[in-house]
């Protein structure tokens, strides 16, 4: 059984009740197309389960098979820094085909943060140790490939569909005995 | 399913092509760590996958001056093919001709389909296998398991 090295901690990233008896997490990368499938999964996943799921979300950007993972994780980090960053998250999954640097300036502009600050964050790499910190807490916990997905700190060894993902958390929900 | 060789044991020496016309011996990197890496097949269709993984993983290795070694049946130009494909910064040795006989000497060849395990080696600077793991075929291990016997070498 392969878990969290890395506990969900103040710095993550969380949507929904941070009390939930469920916590799905996510090591993705907002390149890769398989990630890019999980996220209307995701998003169903959260309203199929309500108040008993909290969603955290981790970078793991495959840099050398994609070459816009690391300014489309920075730039959501950057978008935190303004409290946007499930606003970004999202925008970035559903414009996950072009992340060029001019599109994540439309993306930024259409949060009203200044693409000028982004492009100096990006420059600075100032959210990269960030970025860096969670794909290394990834690989330590057995991180293997993405998307990766943790159901209360256990690596769910399971195919990353609606189904599949649902049984794996009610599993989990009926374990805790709540 | 045959036994990988386990912790404590020399590791077997061979030498490889690992380019058209290169071969790369075990005992040429001795004194440093060497992370050996079995997998079944090079273009497997997921993103991430074993090897590509790795290669993403690559800077956490050479922080403790490792050198990783991936091995498959598959021939030095198929090799040379799917790592530029996927930009890997690693050796990819063929264990090719004769096939599979370096994976069988570590007890990692599945006989029956021809192809080696997904079976993981930890190499000391001195030649012995320090950590050995086997994953089920169909499932990628990650590197958690060779970061910590990476931390057990440092010590």
């Amino acid at each position: 059984m392969t878990t969290l090295t890395i506990p969900v901690g103040p710095d993550d990233h969380v949507e929904g009740n941070r009390a939930a008896v469920c916590t799905l997490l996510e090591y993705g990368d907002y390149e890769c197309p398989h990630c890019g499938a999980a996220y209307p999964i995701v998003k169903r996943i959260q309203k199929h389960f309500g108040k008993q799921l909290s969603f955290v979300y981790r970078n793991f950007p495959l840099i050398q098979a994609h070459p816009n993972a690391e300014a489309a994780a920075e730039t959501a980090e950057f978008a935190a820094t303004h409290g946007k960053f499930w606003e970004m998250h999202d925008l970035l999954y559903e414009n996950q085909q072009d992340l060029a640097v001019e599109n994540l300036h439309k993306l930024a502009k259409s949060l009203k943060l200044a693409p000028k600050d982004l492009d100096k964050a990006l420059e600075n790499q100032e959210f990269q140790p960030r970025v860096r910190a969670d794909f290394v807490s990834g690989v330590r916990s057995g991180v293997n490939g993405t998307p990766t997905f943790f159901i209360n700190g256990t690596r769910a060894d399971v195919q990353a569909d609606y189904d599949s993902l649902i049984t794996a958390i009610e599993d989990a929900i009926s374990i805790t005995g709540k | 399913m045959s036994e990988i060789l386990s912790p404590g044991t020399q590791a077997p020496e061979f030498s490889l092509p690992v380019t058209p016309d290169q071969k790369l011996s075990l005992s040429e990197l001795r004194g440093k760590p060497v992370i050996l890496a079995f997998y079944p097949a090079d273009w497997s269709p997921v993103c991430g996958d074993q090897m590509a993984l790795y290669n993403e993983i690559l800077p956490e290795f050479q922080k403790y001056g490792a050198e990783l070694l991936g091995i498959s049946v598959d021939g030095v130009w198929c090799h040379e093919a799917f790592a530029k494909d996927r930009k890997l910064h690693f050796p990819l040795l063929a264990d090719f001709e004769p096939k599979g006989d370096v994976a069988a000497r570590y007890g990692a060849y599945r006989q029956a389909d021809g192809i080696t395990e997904r079976a993981l080696f930890v190499i000391d600077k001195d030649g012995i296998i320090r950590w050995s793991y086997c994953s089920p075929i169909a499932i990628n291990p990650g590197a958690d398991g060779i970061l910590q016997a990476l931390d057990g070498l440092a010590k």
